[in-house]
């Protein structure tokens, strides 16, 4: 994946740069808004990341220009300022992601997986599946082995949005954020507890494990 | 040069303004008063003498000169203040009631230009006998001059005497009213100085002294409800605001040398030891990944103390909206149920909805979320049949939203502590978390303009957040 990463502290975006390349993604850095700007708008990214906070132009002005340029790249904004309103604006300015700093590379990380898939997936499927397992959006079922499993509404919305992902790695927060629609900080494991309900579910009676835990970073699905 | 104290006060300055003030129109109104007076005085005296002298030019000539000086003598005998004076071409005085003149005055026919002295005729004494050289005489006054055909002098005069007495008693009158009007001064002075300027005093000695360090210091009231009353009253809590804002500061940073000092020295002793001990790859993983854990909760812990801060500063980004509060409660006892199942927690969730107040959907959920964790974490293991109760209903104008266990609970005595900064009572000292669960609850409150009770729910904790209902929009 191409990804055009717009940070002006050296040392943080040397750090970031390094760790994108090696999980695999070709990045290049811009130190400030214009350059930042003027290379984004040539179009060959896949993701870009914006600090909001930039020298000569700000994160959000570049974003906002983008947007006005016709742009659909998706953008995930990096920004010290974490409060509710700071990431609504941000993400009323044009941006598809919001992540708060400081962050761990690997939520980073899965967050621009998840960006990436969902500018590629722009069709709109309505039944997801993961090896042999199966989920139908419309009928609201969820199989594998084409065994019906039962699945209460909070269990297949978080379902539903592992298998989107499927394949990629999901972290604690994007669950919260995004099948409860909360961006608060959780004191204790409550996801672990919903993730491990789910996995009961899915996998109890199958041999092969499908919902995997990533350590340090969140949980994946899938098949093998 | 540096002038005494007491001039500095204000009392003084209005003192001191009242005098010239009204000093200044003192003067005006007496010097106006005694000049007309004057003007009128003198016009009386001038009526008088063309009478007399009108009078005696028409005894001259129907009697002559002996007539005349008959007439003088005896106008001269009668008491008053009118002089006589019948005098040769030389000025030598034939007759009259004047002994000596003040030279010159008998050279000019006419009004003379200007008051002058004379002697009485038997009053000068052996000192200057024969008149004439009487310079200053003793007496002063006006008189009309007329030259008789013969070339005799007639001299009509009056003596100013009675007006100079009257302008004496004008000065008297002046000199006794400026007299009243520093009395006045001084009764303002003392009122005003000594009773309402004086507390405008002591509020600023009271405030010396707080600036001086004694914080716990108060402004006087004197229970009269005055405006200094007021004043003193307002400013108290101004203070006590401010002390305890400054009560907070001082907590959050004995509290970060204290609860933050402990991870943040359990990370370096960790990475310390993994530098020196680990053995392969895999044991600097782990340490790695414990001090990763390490400094996450240390971030949290910071967020949450930012947080905090900014509530109790009483400023915030956050926006408020119409808010269903039943829809919260939902969402939070759906996220929490399962830990309450695994923990053993049986929980349920009595909501009456909807419950509409003006309030932040995140900041809500996350304080009651937070209290919820609580309940779970101090009720598991605690009671025999663990339980957690979440009701929401509204009462009144308010929305309360309990949650309450049949945990432990908290004393009576330390339920008002618990909702501060980092306390953590004794019991839950070796429990996780950074104490920071109950005093976010109740900043997240107070920025909803709510507060936060805590009640014995017998047994158990049971804690109310309390919302005020949205105002009806009509």
């Amino acid at each position: 994946m191409k990804i055009l990463l717009i940070e002006d502290d050296r040392e943080a975006a040397e750090y970031l740069e390094k760790a994108l390349t090696e999980a695999g993604h070709t990045t290049h850095v811009a130190g400030d808004g214009e350059t930042g700007f003027a290379l984004a708008d040539s179009g060959d990214y896949d993701v870009l990341i914006v600090d909001r906070m930039l020298p000569r132009r700000d994160g959000l002005s570049v974003i906002a220009g983008l947007r006005a340029r016709g742009s659909e790249t998706p953008v995930l904004i990096l920004s010290a300022l974490g409060e509710v309103d700071d990431r609504v604006t941000g993400l009323r300015a044009g941006g598809d992601d919001y992540l708060t700093k400081p962050f761990a590379f690997s939520e980073l990380l899965a967050r621009i997986e998840v960006l990436k898939r969902r500018a590629g997936a722009k069709d709109v499927e309505t039944v997801y599946r993961a090896g042999d397992l199966e989920l139908d959006r419309l009928s609201h079922t969820v199989r594998r082995s084409g065994r019906e499993i039962t699945l209460q509404p909070r269990e297949f919305r978080l379902l539903e949005y592992l298998m989107r992902h499927a394949g990629q790695v999901v972290t604690r927060t994007m669950l919260l954020e995004n099948v409860w629609d909360y961006h608060f900080d959780p004191q204790t494991n409550v996801i672990d507890v919903h993730v491990s309900r789910l996995r009961g579910k899915i996998e109890k009676g199958f041999d092969k494990p499908i919902l995997h835990t990533v350590r340090g970073a969140g949980y994946m699905l899938r098949a093998g | 040069m540096r002038l005494p104290p007491i001039i500095k006060t204000t009392a003084a300055r209005l003192s001191a303004l009242y005098l010239l003030l009204f000093g200044a129109f003192a003067i005006v109104l007496v010097f106006y008063m005694t000049s007309v007076s004057v003007r009128i005085l003198a016009g009386q005296t001038q009526e008088t003498i063309n009478e007399e002298t009108s009078s005696l030019v028409r005894a001259y000539e129907r009697g002559g000169l002996l007539f005349l000086v008959r007439v003088v003598e005896q106008r001269a005998r009668q008491p008053g203040a009118n002089l006589y004076l019948v005098a040769d071409a030389n000025g030598r005085i034939l007759s009259g009631n004047v002994e000596s003149l003040q030279p010159g005055v008998l050279e000019t026919a006419g009004w003379t230009e200007r008051p002058f002295f004379y002697q009485r005729y038997g009053e000068g004494g052996g000192a200057a006998p024969g008149g004439g050289a009487a310079t200053t005489g003793p007496h002063e006054a006006i008189a009309l001059v007329i030259r008789l055909p013969n070339q005799m002098i007639l001299l009509v005069g009056r003596d100013l005497g009675e007006p100079e007495r009257f302008r004496k008693v004008v000065q008297r009158a002046l000199i006794l009213s400026l007299g009243f009007m520093g009395l006045g001064a001084f009764l303002i002075w003392f009122f005003v100085g000594r009773t309402a300027l004086r507390r405008i005093d002591s509020v600023s000695e009271a405030s010396a002294r707080i600036m001086g360090g004694d914080l716990s210091g108060r402004l006087p009231v004197t229970g009269a409800g005055d405006e200094f009353d007021r004043l003193s009253e307002n400013l108290n809590t101004m203070l006590s605001r401010i002390a305890v804002l400054n009560e907070g500061l001082k907590q959050v940073s004995d509290n970060i040398a204290h609860d933050l000092k402990t991870p943040l020295t359990r990370l370096r002793s960790r990475a310390e030891a993994a530098l020196a001990g680990a053995e392969d790859t895999d044991d600097y993983r782990e340490a790695l990944q414990a001090t990763i854990s390490e400094s996450d909760q240390l971030i949290r812990t910071f967020n949450a103390i930012l947080m905090i801060s900014r509530f109790e500063a009483g400023y915030s980004t956050e926006s408020t909206e119409s808010l269903d509060l039943a829809t919260v409660v939902a969402d939070v006892v759906d996220l929490y149920e399962p830990v309450a199942e695994e923990s053993g927690v049986a929980m349920d969730a009595h909501v009456t909805g909807p419950l509409l107040v003006s309030g932040n959907r995140e900041l809500a959920a996350q304080a009651l979320s937070n209290l919820v964790d609580n309940a779970i974490k101090y009720t598991a293991g605690q009671a025999d049949s663990p339980r957690v109760t979440v009701s929401a209903s509204r009462s009144g104008g308010e929305v309360r939203v309990s949650i309450a266990d049949n945990g432990p609970g908290i004393p009576a005595e330390d339920r008002q502590r618990a909702t501060e900064r980092f306390v953590r009572l004794e019991k839950s000292r070796s429990r996780p978390g950074s104490g920071l669960g109950l005093s976010l609850a109740k900043a997240i409150m107070t920025f909803h303009g709510g507060r936060i009770e805590l009640d014995d729910a017998a047994p158990g904790l049971k804690v109310t957040m309390i919302f005020p209902s949205a105002r009806s929009s009509a």
